[in-house]
């Protein structure tokens, strides 16, 4: 079996799907923000180069860019100049308690479906097109619980 | 700067207009993709751009004003001719030694460092290796004269997946790290959009659609409704193509990012593959920068 190592230590590598219809960077962007809720990215940790990335999935350097400036913005990882991008925030996962709250709000909810007459496909159907209008208009929805350095430095 | 531009450009072959008026100014620094189907003039173009042919009427000039085929020109230029064409009887060890003694400027360190990480053994003839690394080697011969513009006429098109992605990897690397400008052509439409960043459609030797990848995305939607208010819902819109069934229809159109779709329709994104399609089917709507098309002229397919 042939292991392709990532080169220099960068701690993790990325993956596209390209059938999933969401866009190339938000791939990206959610890859890091996977990784940091999983604990296999910490504060410190270098994200792989612009170079390293399109090299090893064949993909625009812009794309790249992109989705490092968002992670930027967002606070969890920042530039430093002829080094790299490395990771400065931690994205604080959802307390077990909060979320048995949460799923028995859901339960509730699914209930009013239910007896509605939605069918699991319809609900399905209904909870994606409301999440997708809420992460589509970011001023609606609740920001993300997010913990980071909390600057947004200028992109390079 | 503009890595190309063009000015009402135009080459007849004979009788036949390959390319019939064409107005461009593709931005430096970008990875232009130049699509349309055979016969479009997609070819010709690159050979005018790199100063293989020269125009019937009209101008053009790369790099910031540069003639093409001008010995400043061609120095900056790297050029990738379709089916990649190599001396098949000299070994690699010599192609590049060929190639050290044509240029002006030559990095052989580069391009042995590319073939040895494609694993291609210098001593074997051009003629020995597969279809992919023949690409391969003519990719890392441009790439080692250190172009400010390569251009590369369909270079993936006779490639299997694995070749494909190693090429584009190596070409995407070398973007990012020289901040080479890049124009290609391509029938593959599909694999287009993690690639480029800067769209060309031609069409019947006009272009038809020039513009930011990223643009053209937001500035156009898909609206899916029913068929009786398909004609007022295409009014209010800049339809590119309508697919209309007995009862549901749907409409490509060009829009404003904070349109609001009619009453009754729902409105989603396109991707560049659908986009260009559409474009290309429709044969007339044309998305240009500068001043936007007359509605009429947009709406011709509705």
């Amino acid at each position: 079996m042939v292991i392709d190592k990532a080169v220099d230590g960068a701690s993790i590598v990325f993956r596209l799907d390209p059938g999933s219809g969401v866009p190339t960077y938000q791939q990206i962007v959610r890859q890091v923000q996977h990784a940091l809720r999983l604990g296999y990215l910490e504060p410190g940790d270098r994200l792989p180069t612009v170079k390293e990335v399109v090299a090893a999935l064949a993909i625009n350097p812009n794309t790249v860019l992109k989705a490092y400036r968002e992670l930027e913005h967002k606070g969890l990882v920042a530039g430093r100049p002829g080094q790299g991008t490395f990771v400065e925030g931690t994205l604080e996962v959802v307390p077990l308690r909060d979320q048995q709250t949460l799923q028995k709000g859901l339960a509730r909810w699914l209930d009013t479906a239910l007896e509605a007459g939605l069918d699991p496909e319809g609900i399905t159907a209904l909870f994606t097109s409301a999440l997708n209008d809420r992460t589509q208009q970011p001023s609606l929805g609740k920001a993300p619980r997010e913990r980071g350095a909390g600057h947004t430095a200028a992109a390079s | 700067m503009n890595a190309i531009e063009t000015r009402s450009l135009s080459k007849r072959y004979g009788r036949t207009r390959a390319l019939d008026g064409c107005t461009l100014a593709i931005p430096a620094e970008r990875v232009v993709a130049l699509v349309g189907p055979n016969g479009a003039g997609k070819t010709t173009l690159l050979h005018l751009a790199v100063g293989l042919a020269s125009p019937t009427d009209g101008s053009i000039t790369v790099l910031g004003g540069a003639l093409p085929g001008s010995n400043d020109a061609l120095q900056r230029i790297g050029f990738v001719a379709q089916d990649t064409p190599l001396y098949k009887n000299l070994s690699i060890a010599d192609t590049l030694r060929l190639v050290a003694n044509l240029s002006a400027s030559w990095d052989e360190a580069s391009a042995r460092t590319h073939l040895s990480r494609l694993e291609i053994p210098l001593d074997r003839k051009v003629g020995q290796l597969s279809g992919g690394q023949q690409a391969q080697v003519s990719l890392a011969v441009a790439l080692g004269r250190h172009p400010e513009l390569l251009v590369l006429d369909e270079p993936v098109a006779r490639l299997d997946p694995l070749a494909r992605h190693d090429f584009m990897a190596i070409l995407m690397a070398a973007v990012a790290e020289e901040g080479i400008s890049v124009l290609f052509s391509s029938h593959v439409v599909s694999e287009l959009e993690r690639v480029c960043d800067y769209l060309v459609v031609l069409n019947h030797g006009k272009v038809q659609v020039a513009g930011d990848v990223e643009e053209l995305l937001e500035s156009h939607r898909i609206f899916t409704g029913p068929t009786a208010d398909a004609a007022a819902a295409a009014a209010s819109l800049l339809v590119v193509q309508a697919q209309q069934g007995d009862r549901q229809t749907s409409l490509l159109a060009r829009t404003a990012p904070e349109f609001t779709p009619p009453e009754g329709w729902a409105v989603g994104p396109t991707n560049l593959e659908e986009l260009v399609l559409a474009y290309l089917r429709s044969g007339t709507a044309t998305s240009l920068p500068g001043p936007r098309p007359s509605n009429s002229e947009m709406r011709a397919s509705a």
